[in-house]
């Protein structure tokens, strides 16, 4: 049993822990404490359903309006905001779905399933209250394979919402109806794409869409509107809707308001799952501060850090100030993503760190895009043999050469003092579908640029092997 | 022998009438046939195309596609190790070893008493509590070599048996919608109106 703050146990299983609290301001995260925090008796004591139940006192289109002044931003990777995205529909086509994209799977990202064992009926309200805003009549909600604790949850959850008349048909009474179906997947990153979750969903191999169209809001699920929304995107909703814009913007930036949920992992003492205040918070504060993670272990010193879950450019110590703010991060050469800080100190080896992350990638190509299916390959192919020491000179030009068959141009990256680097800003140009190849790319890249001396060492043989003739004249 | 039960159809049934279109029901049945035979047989596969209404071959295409399901038998118990970076970083790879030599197979292998097979996994939403693994997708965290020993000995002596069921049983807790509130769902291919809440009104 774990004994740290915010771990509580429920029958044999220990909630999915790792979760922090903290003296910050709580959206999302309000209930986590509780160990009954997933059941309704616990969520109606805790104003659970009264943002939906004010939602539905008001017509749609000022809760629509109401969503789109607090610029929730998509909490998925993107970050588009979630009332824009509810815009982009063709009016008069219905019917309308929403899909919620419960798949979490990029590397280092944990909060999802935090939000999915820990509070089902936040994430239910969320989609409710999405679901009356946009006018959208049927809610698919998609939560990973391997997530068998949040199914459980989510499920026993929709069991409850559905008796006491949340969920259904006439909602509280209400002219307000739409079902929320439970659906599970089966084992595919790439299924985290919206449109490849919409292809799973209709039942398919799960492959990203050819675009345009470049959200699936006017063609998507059974070709017809379709939003899809990341989980912690509507786990904000209840509160929203409670407490108002207004409340909601004074957190965090005008650019990044509110909160998000950040899971650290990697080399610091105390690795945990945190929801920060958009906008403001540093990563220093998050690697060093007290409240936070504490520093590195054993008193080491970092060596870099990836930002943004497993697809963005890594950071070294130069960019520690930075804040939680996608405007300041993108120009210098990275991305939030989706809230995940992994941390490597100075024992690491960054070609072997390098490889953990493009084995992911290539791993999980669907296969579509010759660039990204021939190229993740390659990538893991090299870097492995660079890593076993068998790597040559020339692997590591094949290696840009490879990543620029994937990202023409110049492939972002941070700044480095120490090198004279100037940053490389994002995005990247690239030539598949979806960012599947390109994030095969962005470890090998990262490390190549900032650590080039740990390649030298590594590549121990010049050149390919000259050619010499089997028998003299 | 490996078509769906009778109970196991009428919860097949009740799954594919939530979707507009039945195909969509693919993955929930495979893992429904999964969780019945432990992997998903050819037999399966030909029912459930009957349930869904669509060919065997595209029930096998779609479902070749997703990691989860096996087309041939697997251990009771199929441990995933993590390999991804935040695990890689504490140690999984030195975890994964371990299991390699403590069950005497390769990632990948199942012991020949057919009760272990382990597996390379790809990240697992835990990362701030590395390394971990799944056993039939039952958590274990912040593993150790002797930890991870100690787990191989609880499952092989059944301590494990209620939290952890023999692999292919997934959620045991499933959605039932009660008709009296369900919407229900219509093809897309029926003209939709606007929604009835949405006249400019409040709805309550």
């Amino acid at each position: 049993m774990d004994e740290r703050k915010g771990c509580v146990v429920s029958g044999t299983y220990t909630h999915a822990p790792g979760f922090y609290a903290g003296d910050r301001p709580r959206i999302v995260t309000s209930r986590f404490e509780y160990a009954d925090s997933h059941t309704i008796e616990r969520y109606l004591a805790t104003d659970g359903y009264k943002g939906l139940r004010a939602s539905l006192a008001r017509p749609a289109a000022d809760v629509h309006e109401e969503v789109k002044n607090a610029t929730v931003l998509g909490r998925g990777g993107a970050g588009f905001p979630a009332g824009t995205k509810w815009g982009l529909m063709p009016a008069g086509s219905f019917p309308r779905y929403l899909v919620v994209n419960g798949d979490e799977s990029e590397p280092g990202t944990y909060k999802d399933r935090l939000l999915m064992e820990r509070d089902p009926h936040q994430l239910i309200e969320g989609c409710l209250i999405a679901c009356y805003a946009a006018g959208l009549t049927r809610c698919f909600l998609y939560i990973r394979g391997e997530m068998v604790t949040a199914q459980e949850r989510v499920a026993a959850a929709l069991n409850e919402a559905y008796a006491a008349g949340y969920v259904g048909r006439n909602i509280l009474g209400s002219s307000f109806s739409v079902d929320i179906v439970l659906h599970w997947g089966a084992g595919a990153y790439v299924v985290g794409e919206e449109t490849a979750l919409i292809e799973s969903l209709e039942g398919n191999r799960g492959m990203p869409r050819l675009k345009p169209p470049y959200f699936p809001a006017a063609i998507g699920l059974y070709g017809q509107p379709t939003i899809v929304n990341n989980v912690e995107t509507l786990a904000n909703l209840p509160w929203l809707a409670r407490n108002g814009a207004e409340a909601y913007t004074a957190i965090g930036t005008q650019t990044s308001p509110g909160t998000r949920m950040v899971a650290v992992s990697g080399h610091v003492k105390r690795p945990g799952v945190y929801e920060i205040v958009n906008g403001t918070t540093t990563f220093r504060d998050l690697l060093y501060g007290d409240e936070f993670c504490q520093g590195i272990r054993n008193g080491n010193k970092l060596k870099a850090f990836v930002p943004g879950g497993g697809s963005a450019p890594w950071f070294l110590p130069d960019q520690l100030d930075l804040p939680f703010e996608a405007s300041q991060v993108g120009p210098a050469g990275s991305m939030l993503g989706s809230g995940a800080i992994m941390v490597m100190d100075e024992t690491t080896d960054i070609p072997h760190a390098a490889l953990t992350l493009t084995r992911f990638y290539a791993h999980e190509s669907c296969g579509k895009c010759t660039p990204c299916r021939e190229g993740g390959t390659w990538l893991e192919r090299i870097l492995t043999r660079i890593v076993e020491g068998d790597g040559t000179d020339a692997d590591l030009e094949q290696l840009v050469e490879v990543g620029k068959s994937i990202c023409p141009g110049d492939f972002p990256h941070a700044a480095s003092e120490r090198l004279g680097l100037a940053a490389v800003p994002f995005p990247y140009k690239m030539t598949t579908i979806c960012f599947v190849g390109p994030s095969a790319y962005a470890p090998v890249n990262s490390a190549l640029t900032l650590f080039p001396e740990e390649f030298a060492a590594r590549v121990t043989r010049r050149n390919r092997i000259p050619v010499t003739a089997v028998a003299g004249e | 022998m490996s078509r769906l039960t009778d109970a196991n159809v009428a919860i097949a049934n009740e799954i594919v009438a939530r979707y507009p279109r039945p195909k969509s029901a693919l993955i929930p049945l495979l893992h429904i046939s999964q969780e019945q035979n432990g992997w998903v047989t050819d037999d399966a596969m030909k029912h459930i195309a009957e349930l869904v209404g669509v060919t065997p071959a595209e029930v096998l295409g779609t479902a070749s596609f997703y990691e989860m399901f096996k087309f041939e038998p697997v251990g009771k118990y199929v441990i995933n190790i993590c390999g991804t970076m935040s695990c890689a970083l504490m140690g999984a790879e030195e975890l994964l070893h371990h299991a390699e030599h403590r069950l005497g197979i390769k990632v990948g292998g199942t012991t020949p008493d057919g009760l272990f097979t382990i597996e390379h996994a790809e990240c697992q939403a835990a990362c701030t509590e590395a390394p971990c693994l799944q056993v039939n997708y039952r958590y274990r965290f912040r593993m150790t070599p002797s930890q991870l020993d100690a787990l191989i000995d609880d499952l092989a002596a059944g301590n494990l048996a209620e939290e952890i069921p023999p692999h292919g049983t997934l959620a045991r807790v499933r959605q039932h919608i009660p008709a009296d509130r369900a919407v229900g769902a219509a093809p897309p291919e029926t003209p939709g109106q606007e929604p009835v809440w949405m006249n400019g009104k409040a709805a309550l």
